[in-house]
């Protein structure tokens, strides 16, 4: 099993949950977050004077997913919530050791 | 045949009703050539000096409104706090000293200071059409008066806010309201020196706006600014945290100048308020336009903020000579207003002076604009003789509020500590929180 942790533009959300629902995934996460990559901050104003925002609000979804689907579960991220513009984000993959359905008890892939 | 007698019974009623109405105001009209107002015109001008009065008392949720959404989250509490503390110390010591302070009726140092005495006592004919020539009566007089005292002092909560302490601050505003502003009101309103010069304030442009913004002005210079708010010789913005409810304020506020100008007429007279209205309204809108083109122009993007302030300038220009300025001039004057305050907020931010909600540029900057326009516009009033007030308001309540804030500085202290000053004055202050169960990342 694999944990994929996207961070994308707000905004994009709706699109990537559609994608994920039509490639099979069941459930997901999401979290606000705030964070700086490549995109940095940008200055707003308030009566006259300029604040930096140096971390930008974006979104956080983690989905767990057995081994086989990885690739198709990416490409559905990657191509849902892309704009072509700096900002759109990262994908982290990392093993995910168990998973247990709290109801049931339920361990392993089943618990997906 | 029923509808017909049924017709007949209302046409009757209906007539009935007519000559009730009518008929007092034969009486009145009568009545008038001798000088003495009738008993109805006594109640109605009464009934509106006292919405007038009601409505003022809206201008202080106005301020609690917009005094909180141009500030931090962290320091909502005690913002409020303040606003409704100084309804409270104003209508107190009004009732107290204040009112006599400001109408001592003789003055025992000619002109300048007189006291009829602590407390209220309408006398004899205190509640009756001889007391004002039938405007109102010695209670309205007072309530209507009371609503204004409080107004001056809530002008320098906005200025001071976030890192004042509060005993100290209430402190200040009770000497404030209790001495200074009703002193120095007693000059013009009390018919002291200035009234005899022929200074004019209509509704207090000087007398209640400029007065406060003095307050304001002296109590930031001592305080000093906010932490973090000019970071080696830049300025940094420290943005307030709800704009919705700073537009619900002017809103309320603007609301609430219909009472403050068109009370200020002190009767009910048809002609004089509904031309204070349409000055007082067009002023204000004025204001908005001239901070809009001006906000538009000098930081390329509109700030609600400023447009804000835009329509509060236009009103606090407005109230010296909301009935003696043509309806051309109230524009004019409003609009110039609003190109004033944003000049303003971004001028004194540019020579350090910290003051959140732009208290000093609305009140006092546009206080005495307003004050020196009605001897522009105003064919009746000599610009000379208002250049006067302005001084001599300024030379009295500037070094008073600041002898008043440095020595409570010497003695009790003024700032909060930086640690508080950090984690806010909710917590510091008071113990709690404004928006409890929402997380502040700003700790």
């Amino acid at each position: 099993m694999k944990l994929i942790a996207a961070i994308i533009k707000p905004h994009m959300l709706d699109g990537v949950r559609d994608a994920l629902s039509k490639s099979g995934i069941q459930g997901l996460t999401v979290t606000e977050v705030k964070g700086f990559g490549r995109q940095k901050g940008h200055t707003e104003i308030y009566r006259g004077a300029e604040y930096s925002v140096d971390f930008v609000p974006k979104i956080k979804i983690e989905v767990v997913t057995d081994d086989p689907q990885i690739d198709s579960v990416i490409a559905a991220i990657t191509e849902s919530a892309r704009t072509g513009e700096i900002g759109d984000g990262k994908i982290f993959v990392s093993d995910v050791s168990e998973a247990i359905r709290i109801r049931t008890g339920e361990a392993g892939v089943a618990a997906l | 045949m029923k509808n017909g007698l049924r017709n007949s019974i209302a046409r009757c009623a209906v007539l009935a009703v007519f000559l009730l109405v009518l008929a007092p105001q034969v009486a009145f009209g009568q009545e008038e050539e001798a000088g003495v107002v009738s008993l109805e015109m006594f109640t109605v001008n009464n009934t509106w000096m006292l919405v007038a009065a009601f409505l003022v008392f809206i201008m202080h949720l106005g301020f609690a409104c917009l005094e909180s959404g141009l500030t931090q989250a962290k320091n909502t509490v005690n913002i409020l706090f303040k606003n409704i503390s100084i309804v409270a110390i104003g209508l107190l010591t009004y009732a107290v000293v204040g009112f006599n302070l400001m109408y001592p009726g003789d003055f025992a140092l000619e002109g300048v200071f007189g006291f009829a005495g602590f407390g209220l006592d309408p006398g004899v004919d205190g509640n009756t059409v001889a007391y004002a020539d039938g405007a109102y009566t010695y209670w309205t007089d007072f309530i209507f008066q009371a609503m204004f005292a409080a107004t001056a002092a809530t002008i320098v909560s906005g200025a001071v806010a976030e890192r004042i302490k509060l005993a100290p601050f209430l402190a200040f505003t009770s000497i404030y309201v209790a001495l200074v502003y009703p002193i120095t009101g007693s000059w013009k309103w009390g018919g002291g020196w200035l009234d005899a010069m022929g200074f004019y304030d209509f509704a207090g442009s000087t007398l209640v706006h400029s007065v406060g913004g003095w307050g304001a002005l002296a109590g930031i210079i001592v305080l000093g600014p906010r932490l973090g708010k000019y970071v080696g010789g830049r300025v940094k913005a420290i943005a307030g945290h709800n704009m919705p409810l700073a537009t619900i304020g002017v809103f309320l506020l603007w609301l609430g100048w219909y009472g403050f100008n068109g009370g200020s007429v002190l009767s009910a007279d048809p002609e004089l308020v509904s031309l204070v209205f349409v000055t007082t309204s067009l002023a204000a809108a004025a204001g908005v336009a001239g901070a809009m083109v001006t906000s538009w122009t000098l930081q390329h993007k509109p700030d609600l903020s400023m447009v804000l302030n835009g329509a509060l300038a236009g009103l606090v220009g407005i109230t010296a000579g909301a009935d003696v300025v043509s309806v051309n001039a109230a524009m004019l004057i409003g609009f110039i207003a609003g190109i004033i305050v944003v000049g303003a907020v971004l001028l004194i931010d540019r020579v350090h002076i910290d003051d959140p909600v732009g208290a000093v540029s609305v009140h006092l900057v546009c206080g005495i604009w307003g004050t020196m326009a009605v001897g522009i516009f105003s064919a009746d009033h000599s610009f000379v003789t208002q250049a006067i007030g302005v001084l001599a308001y300024g030379a009295v309540c500037f070094p008073a509020a600041l002898g008043i804030f440095f020595a409570l500085k010497q003695t009790v202290g003024l700032r909060v500590s930086k640690e508080e000053e950090n984690i806010g004055l909710d917590v510091g202050e008071h113990g709690m929180e404004a928006y409890g169960g929402f997380q502040m990342v700003n700790r």
